[in-house]
């Protein structure tokens, strides 16, 4: 009888707590990569940011090659002098490149990466490798993400050659119907990344990151009436890479009541 | 010799400024705190009492007619009532006691509503029962419920009910027994459990009193209160809530001042302060709450501090390039005679190898994973001539061996400053919270008038925003290295 009511106890106390968790389905494991189980194409139809304000809908460049055996060298001065480069015309622009446009990239060349020898970051040359520079035709492409983050990396494996020592770029639009004033864009990402909204730098992830909901965030900034512009650039050497990004407020509510283009 | 005596001096001021309460915190069985027109009030054995207009610099000024000793205060609704016992504790011999309550419409002496109404006795003891009536206590409970406590070493600590509209004990009210062995005693209530504090030990005897609060708990108002270890407060028992420090002794009488839901302080006082001459002295610690049980904290020390998100548990830290640390990479070899190499000791980075390539204006801050660098290092410092607040001095927060300092900036967001200058927005409140917790707070924000606390809105980004003690967000620890 002590038994059953110990028993008893621990499972109204679990229910208690289980209580307190937001519901969500079970996520059985599967070991499959293909691109649409993480993202598919931009449709017509107005998108919204999801449940949990992250916003979904974004135009992708085909990852610039941009060599790094380790995330360590990912400081603030390293990262904002990559994203400084001019790599494509209207990069950190008010225009948005259309889908299914390309751009021409001069990038350090990789040969693509030969998976059967373990993982890349654990083979070091004894020399500095000197990089053959190369002029690669990049390609747009308007997505929506299936998840709350946005899966560079399969991104990346499932339409390009590279995967590793790469920059992604990444644009949106967020429409609003009236300002928005005191959010923040939050974000995380894997690795480094910078955000800029409406042409103006918003937040700086930098070092050896790992994707966290809400790493970090800008400071308060207004969504103005209309178009705001939202750029980001990922910078990753080995391993994955994502971002996920959504607007909070003052209470760090999630902001919802926006749309999303990628006009 | 003469040398030797300043310098004693001046270390034993720079230990007063950042360790006890300044001004002339003089009094024995200081009434519980009481605020009025944004300045805090304490009255004391004798009559009189202790004024603060910041909770921190305390000066004599406070007025309790009628003598006696070991009162307390209470406000309620927009009065305030005042108890003492009109006898002394049978240090003569005697044990007839009297408690009495009056009432106030202000604690301002200045303040033309400033009158007390003619006391009228709530308790007594006559002359040889097991009771001597001395040292009230007073606790308003969540259900308007008046409770008296009274009583000294000699026989028991009783209770009475009060009305709180009279102050006056209520009609057919019949003291209850609920402790012995204590003085001072004071019942406090805290979700759903009634505790009885009380003061052990020797009491009036300066440095060598060993006055000690400690307590019981009961669902019950009127007992049995017991302690941690199943004792009941009739048999002795009571768990330790202060004692001695280590340039203090004799803490007793103890008050409860709630500042808001997770801000709590403790006043009492210590039967004697080694740094000014062994006098009686107010205290205010920061009051915890751990596993159901009150606990007093300690004020903050100065020293060199890695200051931690409760969110996360990110270090604050400059905004500036990570700078590899001696020592390379070693990866996962230990093959090839690594085993047989000899330690060597590797030095921590300093300060020197990195500070160099720091911007030299203003620099932002963020959080991050503590690797113990520089730039992540805080030396936390009280400012003695910037005052304080309830329980506190104000803090300057600075790097490590530098004058860079953490201050508020423009539109509630944080940033340091190469230069400490004492400015407002460089001045920091920081509350220990009931959890163990610290709040930090800054004395102002340009273009702001909100009091608004560190906060952590994202994990790598703090800010400045409003305090809500059911958040982590708005938690720090602080860990000395």
């Amino acid at each position: 009888m002590t038994q059953f009511i110990k028993t008893l106890s621990v499972a109204v106390g679990l229910a208690v707590l289980a209580s307190a968790i937001p519901a969500r389905a079970q996520v059985y494991a599967d070991s499959s990569t293909q691109l649409d189980k993480y993202l598919v194409p931009a449709t017509t139809a107005v998108a919204t940011p999801n449940d949990q304000g992250f916003l979904g809908r974004w135009l992708l460049l085909d990852p610039i090659s941009k060599p790094n055996r380790s995330n360590t060298v990912f400081t603030d001065s390293y990262i904002r002098e990559a994203f400084a480069v001019p790599y494509f015309k209207g990069q950190l622009g008010d225009v948005l490149p259309k889908d299914g446009s390309k751009v021409k990239v001069m990038v350090e060349y990789q040969p693509p990466v030969d998976l059967s020898g373990g993982r890349p970051m654990m083979r070091f040359p004894q020399e500095p490798v000197v990089y053959e520079k190369k002029e690669k035709k990049l390609q747009w492409h308007a997505f929506d993400s299936k998840r709350f983050n946005v899966k560079l990396f399969r991104f990346a494996t499932n339409l390009t050659e590279d995967r590793y020592g790469v920059i992604f770029w990444a644009v949106t639009v967020v429409n609003c119907e009236e300002d928005i004033p005191n959010v923040r864009l939050a974000v995380g990402s894997n690795s480094a990344s910078m955000w800029w909204v409406n042409g103006e730098e918003a937040v700086v992830l930098s070092g050896d990151r790992r994707m966290v909901m809400d790493d970090c965030a800008s400071p308060r900034l207004t969504l103005k009436k209309g178009r705001n512009v939202i750029w980001g650039a990922v910078i990753n050497g080995p391993g994955m890479s994502d971002f996920c990004a959504r607007f909070i407020d003052e209470a760090g509510n999630p902001v919802k009541n926006i749309t999303l283009t990628t006009k | 010799m003469k040398k030797n005596i300043l310098v004693a001096g001046i270390l034993a001021l720079a230990c007063v400024s950042a360790a006890a309460q300044v001004g002339a915190p003089y009094i024995h069985d200081p009434s519980t705190i009481a605020e009025c027109d944004g300045k805090y009030y304490t009255f004391g054995t004798g009559g009189g009492g202790l004024i603060s207009a910041d909770g921190w610099v305390w000066e004599s000024g406070a007025v309790r007619p009628g003598g006696g000793a070991a009162p307390d205060a209470i406000k309620i609704g927009d009065r305030y009532l005042v108890g003492y016992s009109t006898t002394g504790g049978g240090l003569g011999g005697g044990h007839a006691g009297r408690i009495v309550t009056m009432w106030n419409k202000t604690l301002d002496p200045n303040s033309p509503d400033f009158a007390y109404t003619e006391p009228v006795e709530v308790a007594n003891s006559v002359v040889d029962e097991d009771c001597d009536a001395i040292d009230i206590g007073l606790l308003m409970d969540d259900k308007g419920r008046l409770f008296c406590t009274y009583g000294t070493y000699f026989g028991n600590i009783r209770m009475v009910e009060l009305d709180p509209k009279t102050g006056e004990r209520l009609a057919g009210n019949q003291p209850v027994d609920v402790a012995i062995d204590c003085e001072a005693s004071i019942m406090i209530y805290n979700d759903g459990w009634y505790y009885l504090l009380g003061t052990h030990g020797t009491c009036c005897d300066g440095v060598n009193s060993t006055y000690n609060i400690v307590c019981g708990r009961s669902r019950n108002p009127y007992g049995p209160f017991i302690d941690n270890v199943g004792r009941d407060m009739l048999a002795g028992g009571g768990k330790m809530v202060i004692a001695a420090e280590e340039r203090l002794f004799g803490a007793g009488h103890f008050g409860r001042y709630i500042v808001e839901p997770g801000v709590e302080k403790a006043s009492l006082h210590y039967e004697a302060d080694l740094d000014r001459s062994g006098r009686s002295v107010l205290a205010i610690r920061p009051l915890l709450w751990k596993n159901g049980w009150p606990e007093c904290g300690e004020l903050v020390k100065d020293g060199n501090y890695k200051i931690l998100s409760r969110r996360r548990g990110y270090a604050l830290e400059l905004s500036v390039d990570f700078v590899r640390a001696q020592g390379g990479m070693r990866m996962f070899g230990f093959g090839r005679g690594q085993q047989e190499q000899p330690n060597v000791v590797l030095e921590g980075q300093k300060l020197e190898e990195v500070s160099a390539d720091w911007p030299e204006g203003n620099i932002p801050v963020r959080a991050n994973d503590y690797m113990a660098r520089p730039h992540q290092k805080w030396t936390i410092e009280a400012v003695p001539e910037a005052g304080g607040y309830l329980g506190g001095p104000y803090f300057k927060i600075v790097i490590e061996g530098t004058n860079r300092a953490l201050a508020a900036a423009e539109g509630a967001e944080l940033v340091t400053v190469p230069e400490f200058t004492g400015a407002d927005e460089q001045l920091w409140q920081i509350d220990q919270l009931t959890d163990g917790t610290f709040r930090l707070m800054p004395k102002a924000i340009p273009g702001c008038s909100e009091r608004l606390c560190l906060y952590s809105v994202a994990d790598s980004t703090p800010t400045l925003a409003k305090f809500d003690f059911n958040n982590d967000n708005c938690k720090w620890d602080l860990k000395m290295h």
